[in-house]
């Protein structure tokens, strides 16, 4: 590899080794101190603003304040309340059924829909951007007409379902039993897209010569897609299935839409409860012992799917 | 996929096609309607938003709406607001990310990949897990409630240097070292050589920053408390809640607030689709 400035200045031929060193430190040094001028004005930031935040968290949930009186160490207290809070309990298992049913199918649809664009077909372009779109447009608007669309009296949806004779249909995001599911379809409706790119970078990159060999051996539709594309798509399956339970860990915006919480809190998730903790009752030290947990959550699920990433992909 | 040899080209082959097409159409429908609907009911009267069965064309259009929404709310504050977050974030964004991203690709120093490593490591936090004390830090500051907040907050992100990096990585190290031997600074290459270079990466960063800011909700919800520092997210949420009833005025408002990102989405849909497939590739 080369070094970073031009030709250092080199010492004279006559100079002694000792010389010649201590000025190939001197670069060296020079070197180091320029490549951390380039990533100062970020580090900075990002370092006040994120690292220092990160572990400020941890320190927090060990604390009690309500930003008015002063800060008091609580040890594990903020945690043993966890257990007994049985809000925290709700959206602790919301969340997990969140991701449990929004991340298959959010990976479902969108790799169908990347293996359908993928085949040859007239107007790709058109297709790729309208299923693109809900995810770049802004989930207040978004999650307001679905609001309406569902609305359980009025709704279109509802009339339709009516016209078509069901007689008590869903009453929807008023409804305990239907609010979350109602917020987790239109997660998956805007979220696909996304997902749905990923995976067509990844088709357009196998290349075809696996395709035509397995042609030659007789391969039908079927068995290509299961033992070439399938298997090439591994390794971007497990980053879109990582993206997927991360989002699904940190929702909020669409619940705080659509439901806010509620009906009860039927719909309460646990960056909600969060929220509502830290910014609504202000005990910053309990909701920092939540953010916590919901850390551990994340940071546990991505390691072990790394674990199982590198079993799966030597595997084949 | 097409014409490879010996791939049958039997009914078979046609029926598939066309099931392709239904399946693809149907979902077009599915991912539209919602916007159709918006559209649609922004112009009509609030009374009639919810007859069925559905009108998709009123008659007469009710234009009118789209000017009484202006009326009725500070929209143009709003969107000032927000303009101004937008861009400020996204030049601080674009220059410190491909500054650093610069010394991540092509220098070479102590603690680099450590470095890189802690970065990325980062990506994987959600926000919502610090954003507690960073609120706690920057009401120390005395920010909370202003833009200052949201701007260093949302300008140093570790994703931007990523994304810079992996752009940077397949620009080919010997230009650099020509430009080194040719006398150019490191500072040079960067300016003269690497920005140049990574317009397409660049431009894919932008919008993302944009449509990141523009469409932020959690952020300015925790930090914005007076009215004339709100977003356009937060306003429209604020319209959506006292005009309930509303519900043409609070399609077209929607509407009116989805624009900008729509005009950026279709004029530079390329970039959105080369981001996001260099985001899913692994570094």
């Amino acid at each position: 590899m080369s070094q970073v400035t031009a030709t250092p200045q080199a010492a004279p031929p006559d100079s002694s080794r000792e010389d010649r060193e201590r000025a190939r430190k001197r670069t060296a040094r020079k070197n180091t101190l320029i490549a951390y001028s380039f990533i100062a004005p970020n580090f900075i930031g990002f370092l006040a603003l994120t690292m220092i935040p990160i572990v400020f968290s941890i320190v927090l949930a060990f604390m009690k304040w309500d930003s008015a009186n002063p800060m008091e160490f609580v040890g594990f207290d903020n945690f043993r309340k966890l257990p007994t809070d049985s809000t925290f309990l709700i959206a602790l298992k919301n969340t997990i059924f969140f991701a449990v049913v929004t991340v298959p199918l959010t990976i479902l649809c969108s790799m169908v829909l990347a293996l359908l664009l993928n085949a040859p077909i007239r107007a790709r372009v058109f297709f790729r951007s309208v299923y693109f779109f809900p995810y770049v447009a802004s989930l207040v608007a978004v999650a307001v007409v679905w609001n309406m669309l569902f609305h359980p009296d009025m709704g279109p949806v509802n009339s339709i379902l009516h016209a078509l004779g069901v007689e008590n249909p869903p009453r929807w995001s008023a409804d305990v039993n239907w609010a979350l599911p109602t917020v987790m379809g239109m997660n998956i409706w805007k979220n696909m897209g996304y997902y749905m790119i990923v995976y067509l970078a990844a088709l357009q990159g196998i290349p075809r010569e696996l395709y035509e060999a397995a042609v030659m051996d007789g391969a039908n539709a079927w068995n290509r897609l299961t033992h070439v594309t399938l298997p090439m798509l591994t390794s971007t399956t497990f980053f879109v299935l990582i993206m997927n339970v991360i989002n699904a860990f940190k929702v909020f915006d669409q619940v705080y839409m659509m439901t806010q919480g509620g009906p009860g809190r039927s719909s309460m998730v646990l960056v909600y409860h969060i929220y509502n903790s830290a910014f609504i009752k202000f005990e910053f030290g309990y909701a920092s012992a939540i953010s916590v947990v919901l850390f551990a959550i994340v940071l546990t699920v991505t390691i072990l799917q790394f674990r199982m990433e590198k079993k799966f992909v030597n595997n084949i | 996929m097409e014409g490879i040899a010996g791939m049958k080209k039997g009914p078979g082959h046609i029926i598939g096609r066309i099931l392709i097409y239904v399946i693809l159409i149907a979902g077009t429908v599915m991912m539209l309607v919602p916007f159709v609907w918006m559209l649609s009911s922004s112009l009509k009267l609030s009374k009639d938003v919810f007859s069925f069965p559905i009108v998709w064309v009123p008659n007469p259009l009710h234009w009118e709406n789209y000017k009484e929404i202006w009326e009725k709310i500070t929209l143009v504050t709003y969107f000032k607001n927000t303009f101004k977050l937008t861009i400020i974030i996204t030049m601080i964004q674009l220059a410190t990310s491909s500054f650093a991203a610069y010394a991540f690709a092509k220098l070479h120093f102590k603690g680099r990949d450590m470095l890189f490593m802690a970065y990325i490591g980062t990506i994987a936090i959600p926000w919502q897990v610090y954003m507690v004390p960073q609120y706690i830090m920057m009401s120390k500051l005395g920010l909370a409630d202003s833009h200052l907040s949201l701007i260093l907050m949302q300008s140093f992100t570790a994703f931007g240097v990523f994304m810079m990096r992996q752009f940077y990585q397949s620009i080919p190290d010997d230009l650099c070292e020509a430009a080194r031997i040719d006398g150019l600074t490191e500072y040079g290459i960067w300016a003269r050589i690497m920005v140049p270079l990574s317009r397409p990466a660049l431009a894919t960063l932008t919008i993302f920053t944009f449509v990141t800011v523009w469409n932020d909700f959690m952020g300015p919800l925790i930090y914005l408390s007076s009215n004339e520092r709100k977003t356009i997210q937060l306003g429209l949420r604020l319209f959506i809640t006292q005009y309930s009833a509303d519900y043409n005025l609070i399609m077209a408002a929607s509407l009116v607030s989805l624009i900008p990102v729509f005009i950026i989405f279709a004029s530079l849909q390329r970039f959105f689709v080369e981001g996001v497939a260099t985001s899913g590739m692994k570094g």
